[in-house]
């Protein structure tokens, strides 16, 4: 039990009551590690499993975090590097005005009340840094230039706030100067990470994915089975056996998923929505066990963790001669296709332009990635009407839709899954203008702080999101949440049992899955869930 | 809890200063965060733009409506859930998290003068406020035991198809069900 959770005892509660927050300036308040607000310190062994710098045991709630004897020295170093590489690190470091548009706009400044957690303050805890030993001004006149000295209490200060940060640009919509506190927050981990302080969260993902290719490091045999058994409870649920193939060399699409469709819920049910749905269409298509993870922690830790892990898409889809990828319902990874892939290595020479053999729709707008996110595939194959759908089999379900930061603000999908979604159900409302679209709020759990140990900072982040789905809730009574992203679908479900228990989360294509009719199925009696449809009778067993 | 029927005095006059009561109960809540925070909190209106601060207000609007009302614990329940939910996974110590009912106390206290009411209601709502006292401790605890639980069955559901190929749920499946 954490220190937070004992009962208070009468006289503390009498003290209590006139509680005030000491004052004192931003730059002199030392952070306090209280439990539940961080993540675990990475264990050596996932440093060192990926040659990261500095692998130690230490945790972020001892005074002393054993820092390598040079640690300014590497700090500043890495600053000034990134500076140089970097042009709009050092951009977002000269150019904010202090205007203050971005301060409120921030879900953990909306749900911690902590001024810290303003975007303009986060950023302000480097700027600091940065005027002191990169400009003139601050290193002749120091605090009143806004500069600081960089202590070991300031590099603690840096990693509790940016692991305090989703890095999921909401603050960046609202300033006039398009100053992206996400990249200040990525910085920040950077330059962290070269004194060894990686969260056991991310390490451990980042560790497994470059040695085994997913999160868990699951075999190949174990990612083939569960999906196997995934289509077990699609031939219960429909009469039909589905056999996917693997690694299949020639098929004309690599599919890729993020991990937690394979094995996590509701993950699952979105998988089985693939799986069904590909089968319908006789898509010639191949799983990957080797290119079996959409996501990519190293995204969280570093610009070169990212790249060395998302290369392996690519280079899976190179040995199997595939034309070209189809990405799954995830988050991080089309930020990073969309916005990374180009810039690492330009557009990929072996792959063609993606074109549905379905509809024979091109899409053009992923000539340079050839990636097609499978909300669009789906999208295109509804507009020209090739699959038949039920939506009535949805008729339980009051469903909203959650903007993902990352397919919302990092690469404009808002459309295609509200065009999906009003296909597949016939009850669907939206959540107040200002909450969703470029303006979504953060799931509060995204950018590898999906930890269990940092539970109440979740909560706090994820309020201003539950908060707007408790609204549709009494409103129109909402009861499933859908998104497509596979942290949303954990997270987001954790973020409902404790604001909105009434509201449970779903992928996209667990809905498609529900509602798509396929040929030769058997009556459905259950939804994905292998739970009993409201209002169809199972059919009577023959004597 | 004996029953007691309390007169018009207290109800009264508990009607005719709401407002200012209300408002002197949110400062006094709100004051509780850091001072950078406050004004955001006070002023932004907007309630999918400043939960924190909103739900604070709704939550204290239905309390004293209630005591103005029947007063009846069982309705007034909901309300504290609201606001306690939201802080007891703030930067609050327990004890901090829960002192906003005790505010409540002084507060009307101080704008009631006493003068105007008898011992007896005065008795009347001091129990009252104590048994939501105990109240808030209970919603308190349940949240943060939530929280545990949560850590919990989301690591359950984050590898439930391993679970479930390695055979460890042969039986109560349903338990790792999320719903
Ligand atoms: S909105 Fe932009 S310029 Fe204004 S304070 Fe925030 S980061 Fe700085
Ligand atoms: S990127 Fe998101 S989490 Fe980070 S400061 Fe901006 S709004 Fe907050």
């Amino acid at each position: 039990m954490s220190k937070q959770a004992k009962p208070p005892k009468p006289d503390e509660l009498a003290k209590s009551i006139d509680y005030k927050p000491p004052k004192t300036n931003w730059m002199e308040t030392p952070v306090e590690f209280k439990p539940g607000t961080y993540c675990y310190g990475a264990r050596p062994k996932y440093l060192e499993a990926v040659e990261m710098p500095n692998p130690r045991e230490w945790s972020p709630a001892d005074e002393d975090w054993k820092l390598p004897e040079n640690w300014k020295e590497i700090v500043l170093e890495g600053m000034q590097d990134r500076l140089g590489k970097y042009r709009s690190y050092k951009l977002f470091m000269d150019i904010c005005v202090r205007c203050g548009a971005c301060a409120d706009k921030c879900h953990f400044f909306i749900g911690s009340g902590d001024p810290k957690n303003m975007p303009v303050l986060r950023a302000e805890l480097m700027r600091s840094v940065y005027r002191k030993y990169f400009t003139t001004g601050g290193k002749f006149f120091g605090k009143a230039a806004g500069a600081r000295e960089l202590t070991e209490d300031v590099i603690k200060e840096w990693w509790y706030y940016y692991y305090q940060c989703t890095e999921c640009r909401r603050c960046s919509v609202f300033c006039p100067y398009g100053i992206d506190t996400a990249e200040i927050t990525i910085m920040g981990r950077e330059l962290t990470n070269l004194l060894g302080l990686q969260t056991d969260w991310i390490g451990g993902p980042v560790a497994n994915c470059y040695h085994k290719g997913n999160h868990l490091g699951l075999e190949p045999h174990t990612i083939q089975s569960n999906i196997e058994m995934m289509c077990d409870d699609i031939e219960e649920i429909t009469g039909i056996r589905i056999e996917p193939t693997f690694n299949r060399k020639g098929a004309e699409i690599l599919f890729v998923t993020p991990s937690g469709d394979l094995f996590g819920l509701p993950g699952v049910y979105t998988c089985m929505g693939y799986l069904m749905l590909f089968h319908e269409l006789g898509l010639d298509y191949t799983w990957s066990t080797y290119a079996s993870e959409g996501g990519n922690f190293g995204f969280f830790t570093s610009n070169e963790m990212a790249k060395k892990l998302h290369y392996k898409i690519y280079a899976e889809a190179k040995r199997l001669g595939v034309k070209w990828i189809l990405g799954g319902e995830c988050g991080h990874m089309w930020r990073l296709v969309h916005q990374y892939l180009n810039t690492w290595w330009g557009p990929p020479d072996f792959l063609e332009v993606p074109k549905s053999p379905i509809t024979g729709t091109v899409f053009e707008h992923a000539k340079s990635t050839k990636m097609v996110h499978v909300a669009e595939f789906t999208a295109d194959l509804i507009r020209h009407g090739k699959i038949k759908l039920d939506p009535s089999r949805n008729d339980h379900l009051k469903v909203t839709f959650h903007d993902s930061c990352n397919t919302s603000r990092g690469m404009g999908i808002f459309e295609e899954p509200r065009y999906v979604l009003k296909h597949v159900v016939n009850h669907f409302y939206e959540m107040p203008e200002n909450t969703i679209r470029e303006k979504t709020f953060c799931c509060g759990s995204g950018s590898g702080l999906n930890a269990g140990e940092n539970m109440e900072l979740r909560m706090r982040g994820g309020f201003p999101r539950a908060n707007a789905v408790r609204y549709v809730n009494e409103k129109y009574g909402v009861n499933m949440l859908a998104n497509i992203c596979a942290i949303d679908r954990a997270a987001l479900t954790t973020l409902m049992q404790y604001w909105v228990p009434e509201v449970d989360v779903c992928g996209l294509h667990e809905l498609v899955g529900n509602a798509l009719v396929m040929t030769g199925e058997k009556k459905r009696t259950m939804d994905l869930r292998l739970e009993p449809l409201p209002g169809v009778e199972e059919e009577e067993e023959e004597e | 809890m004996p029953t007691f029927t309390r007169t018009m005095g207290l109800r009264g006059l508990l009607k005719e200063n709401r407002e200012r009561i209300l408002n002197n109960w949110f400062e006094a809540i709100i004051n509780t965060y850091p001072e950078e925070t406050v004004k955001f909190l006070k002023n932004t209106k907007d309630k999918f733009h400043n939960p924190v601060g909103q739900t604070i207000k709704e939550g204290i609007e239905g309390i004293l409506n209630e005591l103005i009302g029947e007063g009846e614990t069982d309705k007034i329940t909901p309300f504290l859930d609201r606001i306690i939910r939201v802080r007891a996974i703030q930067d609050f110590t327990p004890s901090e998290a829960v002192a906003f009912i005790f505010k409540l106390k002084e507060i009307v206290r101080a704008e009631l003068n006493s003068q105007a009411l008898q011992n007896e209601e005065l008795r009347w709502f001091d129990n009252k406020i104590d048994e939501l006292a105990l109240k808030t401790f209970d919603i308190y605890m349940s949240c943060r035991e939530k929280i545990y639980e949560l850590r919990a069955t989301e690591l359950r559901n984050w590898t439930y198809k391993l679970l479930e190929r390695a055979n460890l749920l042969a039986e109560g499946e349903d338990n790792f069900k999320i719903k």
